[in-house]
């Protein structure tokens, strides 16, 4: 099964944005070697180029590097992988709390039914 | 983004255009079909000819392989005109089938290693072998999605310059089409290019680096998929609709 996109964005932002949360998850650990390219493609059902593209924008942002011959690895550096989690987690939030204003709540009071709703959820 | 292309391609490889077009015109009698058609593909591309039923995509993969003249304008592969040297660079995936039905898939390998000198035998048997497609099975057997499935293995088993394809996937179930655009995902070189035709776009467009439409014989769009989505904020299929409003 392929990967899924959405319509309204370029593929290579999307392929970033599903790569850098299989980075946070662990799903490749910090010094993993990466699948070459072609094989990634061929996994999210897309064109090479673009994934390649996808890739060298992570490079850039240092969270793989390529060894010449060797392939690509994830980065060692576990802080930029935590950076990661940390950007993910409040891009998620973003979203939590601009849908939750639109329904006419105050910031303050957001606040407060996260806080509900995970005492809720324990209990 | 040419920085991308410039390390898939490596530096040993000729930066000539794959294909080159220019102002082509095809007239059936009075009726033109493609009026001044003009676009360069680069090497390495995988390439989407869209556009609505009878929009002149058939006939203008017809003029590429040569099976049919231009009025006016011109063709290059890799440099060179139409003509029995580009045959052997051009491996074409024809609308309809020319294969005949009561071949066994043995004798059209047999055809096909004798027909063309950059035919991979090993690589086209392998492919029908994943599919449980015996050499002894003959074409009249099969469903329309397997015999879609063979002659598309025969074509990318193929070591070309330049792979027409037209309509791979028209006519079979999501799961054969999945299978068939795998099989070009593998079989792509990125010293090769790939035009297909399609107007099935949704299933397709995450593997084209580029999407040509095609409206009443002239090029209305011509830019890379990422650049186009992030221009008009919408996807390939979602841009066709628009264009193309009935």
């Amino acid at each position: 099964m392929t990967w899924s996109f959405d319509d309204n964005l370029p593929i290579y932002l999307q392929i970033i944005r599903i790569l850098k949360s299989d980075l946070a998850r662990g799903k490749y650990q910090p010094g993993e070697k990466l699948p070459a390219v072609r094989e990634l493609a061929l996994e999210a059902g897309v064109n090479p180029n673009t994934m390649q593209k996808a890739l060298a924008e992570l490079e850039r942002d240092g969270l793989v590097k390529s060894q010449r011959t060797a392939g690509r690895f994830v980065t060692e550096d576990k802080e930029k992988i935590m950076e990661i989690s940390k950007t993910l987690a409040y891009d998620e939030i973003a979203k939590m709390v601009e849908n939750i204003s639109s329904l006419g709540y105050e910031k303050k009071d957001i606040l407060q039914l996260l806080e509900r709703y995970l005492a809720e959820q324990e209990a | 983004m040419n920085d991308t292309m410039d390390m898939i391609q490596g530096g040993s490889v000729s930066q000539k255009a794959v294909l080159q077009v220019n102002s082509l015109c095809k007239s059936y009698g009075n009726h033109p079909v493609l009026e001044g058609v003009g676009f360069t593909i680069p090497r390495g591309r995988i390439v989407g000819l869209l556009g609505p039923n009878g929009c002149g995509k058939s006939t203008l993969m017809k003029l590429i392989s040569g099976l049919t003249q231009p009025d006016s304008g011109e063709i290059l592969i890799d440099g060179v005109l139409p003509s029995k040297q580009t045959k052997s660079m051009i491996s074409y995936l024809p609308e309809r089938t020319y294969l005949n039905d009561w071949m066994k898939i043995k004798d059209i390998l047999n055809l096909f290693s004798d027909f063309y000198a950059d035919f991979d035998l090993e690589r086209a048997k392998a492919m029908l072998s994943d599919l449980n497609i015996s050499a002894d099975s003959k074409l009249k057997t099969m469903s329309k999605g397997t015999k879609e499935k063979v002659q598309l293995i025969l074509v990318m088993s193929r070591r070309a310059h330049l792979y027409l394809l037209d309509e791979p996937i028209g006519g079979v179930d999501p799961a054969a089409r999945e299978y068939i655009l795998n099989t070009i995902l593998k079989n792509f070189e990125e010293t090769s290019s790939i035009l297909i035709s399609t107007h099935l776009i949704q299933d397709v467009e995450t593997i084209f680096d580029q999407v040509l439409f095609l409206n009443h014989g002239k090029i209305v769009i011509n830019g890379e998929v990422d650049e186009i989505r992030s221009t008009y904020g919408k996807s390939i299929d979602g841009l066709f609709r628009e264009v193309f409003k009935c």
